[in-house]
């Protein structure tokens, strides 16, 4: 056991701290996501950051998962924004890296890498939403293309995406997890209509999409015809962040802010001790995920250790964007009052809440870990 | 960064489970012989030359065994004497001593070697009493408190991973087997998922306790917060592990007779002991604010 950096993780974090403190502008720091994000994310791509774990020949970096790591701690660390292809990255390419054809690989990873394509994700329905095997968008094939028609919904950057990762039933004799198609779609085919829906912080990044009779060539298929479900298996594990890093960053920079805040503000006894709660809390995320991480290093599987920590971050964030609010005040109920960065903190409590529903929710979160972790009796 | 064990110390980790499963009430002499005493001293002081990440595999499995004797606090003092000896060593902090009728002599916080004399307090878990000495006056013993203070709270916090560890596994096997209303009670959600929280729990109290072990053998920067923060959340898991696992075990559970209550009792223990998780907890926020 070591938990320091070996003398390569440091040479590799040295050299990426600098590359940041060079880079990462406040303006970018500040900016909002939607433009100032598109700019820093085409700058992660030429300094080679965007995709570290990706292979080489399709753009990315060929690194090590550790390397991965650095990366967002050192994100976290400077407060700098995400890359803008968040679906992109963290979904769609990681399936097409596992099930793609060396055509598709070709065509959209490197796309993603440099923001040239953004991706959505059209998985959940009206019908469908925890039991994704009950989708109804219907694919039915017709020579060299399928026919797609269909409704989705809760569907994240699609008002600005050019392709979607969709799971259709292509069969539309079959039943639950059978006959089930996963396609790639571009967004800017006829018959795609997206309607953005407003959301409890008051924006609008999610959507509805409709498709009416759009056609998608065959060869846009991810995986086979009728396997679907096991494709989409793949994006589900990648979006719940098995490795959990990008939740552990994502914390780091929220606890950051809220110590920042608490020194200017003031905290009561109760206060600083739900804050050393909380940043006890992430350590414990942070050496889990690493715990996970070297599991997965010595067996390619990640550990089951790690299975917990999208529960555990959805829940500590909630918390900790409630604790922030509580330091302003009253304050904190006037629109960006209070706060030096305008609002920040009232976006991300209500934000927040989204965490525990959006990539499966808490309860679903919790069977899963009682019937695959702790092998509970099946409770459907 | 590798944060595993090697392959030695999984193999300690299985002997040491396989022997407390035998033995739970194994005397500290068996437990010299076995070679778990002094284990992080070095060699040329009489120890075993290996690291607390050794000493920390056998402190969470004598918790999961729910071990009695004074183990814990002989291993932590024997790394601040000159030379490992054959006593059984407790400590007295806030003016309590563990066992203290059970070991040769006592480590106080002014680094006073006493003798074991005082009156003993009955206590509730019974399988660990405290005690009061009569008299501090000892011989004084060279070194600082400071890095033994370290090394108990750790060993507290990996016993506590233990003692999660077992009380989340009766759970498991209870509502696996236990039927009412013609189902496992394990598939009623207000059943399984608190048993979820607590693996959730008890992973990241792990994580904690190892890096707080790692700090303590490396003598890292970091020790000082590391320790405390992993004290409350290893103290704080082991109890809600067991109040979720009597609660899932219905009436059983809230027997005398059921092994749960002792593990219930040994948390709490734990949790009190060189102060509990809010006086942890204070010693990470003025790190962090002040
Ligand atoms: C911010 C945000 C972004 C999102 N982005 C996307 C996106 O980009 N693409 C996409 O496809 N989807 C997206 N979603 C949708 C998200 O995946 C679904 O909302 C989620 O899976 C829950 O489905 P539902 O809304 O239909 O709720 P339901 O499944 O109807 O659940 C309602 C409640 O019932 C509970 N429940 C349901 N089944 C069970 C069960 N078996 N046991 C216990 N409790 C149960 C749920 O936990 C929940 O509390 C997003 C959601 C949010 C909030």
């Amino acid at each position: 056991m070591n938990l320091r950096d070996t003398p390569e993780e440091a040479a590799f974090r040295a050299e990426l701290r600098a590359w940041i403190e060079e880079s990462l502008t406040d303006e970018v720091r500040r900016g909002r996501f939607e433009e100032a994000g598109r700019d820093w994310s085409r700058k992660l791509y030429e300094g080679g950051y965007a995709g570290l774990t990706w292979p080489k020949e399709y753009g990315g970096a060929g690194a090590p998962y550790s390397h991965q790591a650095i990366f967002l701690e050192e994100m976290a660390r400077a407060e700098a924004p995400s890359h803008l292809g968040v679906i992109g990255l963290g979904m769609a390419g990681p399936t097409i890296i596992a099930h793609g054809t060396e055509e598709q690989k070709r065509a959209r990873l490197e796309a993603i890498l440099s923001t040239e394509e953004i991706w959505c994700q059209g998985f959940s329905e009206p019908g469908a939403g925890s039991d994704l095997s009950a989708v109804r968008t219907s694919a039915i094939e017709h020579g060299d293309h399928f026919v797609v028609n269909g409704q989705k919904v809760w569907s994240s950057f699609a008002h600005i995406a050019d392709w979607c990762i969709l799971v259709t039933r292509s069969d539309p004799e079959s039943q639950r997890h059978a006959g089930l198609t996963y396609l790639i779609v571009n967004m800017h085919s006829p018959g795609v209509e997206v309607r953005p829906l407003r959301q409890i912080t008051g924006e609008a990044e999610f959507n509805e999409i409709f498709f009416t009779d759009v056609e998608v060539p065959v060869e846009n298929v991810l995986g086979d015809v009728g396997d679907g479900w096991a494709v989409a298996m793949t994006t589900l594990l990648h979006e719940r962040g098995t490795l959990g890093f990008a939740l552990t960053a994502a914390l780091e920079s929220q606890i950051r802010k809220l110590i920042a805040l608490a020194k200017e503000r003031g905290a009561t006894e109760v206060q600083r001790d739900a804050i050393a709660r909380e940043w006890i809390g992430l350590q414990a995320v942070r050496y889990t995920t690493y715990r996970s991480l070297t599991t997965l290093i010595k067996t390619g599987i990640p550990g089951p250790e790690g299975s917990g920590a999208k529960l555990w971050w959805s829940e500590a964030n909630q918390r900790v964007t409630k604790l922030a609010l509580e330091l302003l005040g009253p304050e904190a109920q006037i629109l960006g009052g209070g706060d030096r960065n305008g609002g920040y903190w009232q976006h991300q409590q209500l934000r927040s809440r989204g965490n525990t529903i959006e990539a499966g929710t808490s309860e679903i979160l919790r069977n899963i870990i009682a019937e695959r972790v702790l092998g509970l009796p099946r409770s459907r | 960064m590798d944060f595993a064990f090697t392959q030695e110390q999984e193999e300690l980790r299985r002997e040491a489970r396989a022997f407390l499963e035998e033995n739970p009430e194994a005397q500290l002499a068996e437990l010299r012989e076995l070679g778990w005493l002094g284990v992080s001293v070095p060699e040329e002081r009489g120890g075993g030359g290996l690291s607390f990440l050794d000493e920390a595999i056998l402190f969470e499995e004598a918790g999961r065994a729910l071990y009695s004797g004074p183990f814990l606090t002989t291993a932590v003092v024997l790394p601040a004497l000159p030379e490992v000896d054959e006593q059984a060593w407790s400590v007295e902090v806030d003016g309590f001593v563990p066992d203290l009728l059970h070991v040769d002599r006592v480590l106080t916080e002014g680094m006073q070697s006493v003798p074991a004399e005082g009156e003993t307090l009955a206590t509730m878990d019974e399988t660990r009493p405290l005690g009061r000495l009569t008299s501090s006056d000892g011989e004084a013993v060279d070194g600082e408190w400071e890095p033994v203070r370290l090394r108990l709270l750790a060993a507290l916090a990996l016993e506590a991973v233990g003692i999660a560890q077992r009380a989340l596994e009766l759970g498991i096997e209870y509502v696996s087997e236990r039927e009412q209303f013609g189902k496992k009670i394990g598939t009623y959600q207000a059943v399984s998922h608190p048993l979820a929280d607590t693996y959730v729990e008890t992973e990241l109290a792990r994580s904690l306790a190892y890096w707080a072990a790692f700090c303590v053998a490396e003598d890292d920067e970091q020790a000082p917060v590391a320790v405390p923060a992993a004290k409350a959340f290893c103290a704080e898991t082991a109890v809600a592990a067991c109040e979720r696992s009597i609660q899932v075990h219905g009436g059983i559970g809230f027997t005398w007779e059921h092994p749960l209550h002792r593990y219930y009792k040994r948390a709490q223990w734990l949790d009190a002991f060189g102060g509990h998780a809010a006086v942890q907890r204070a010693v990470v926020a003025a790190a962090l604010l002040d």
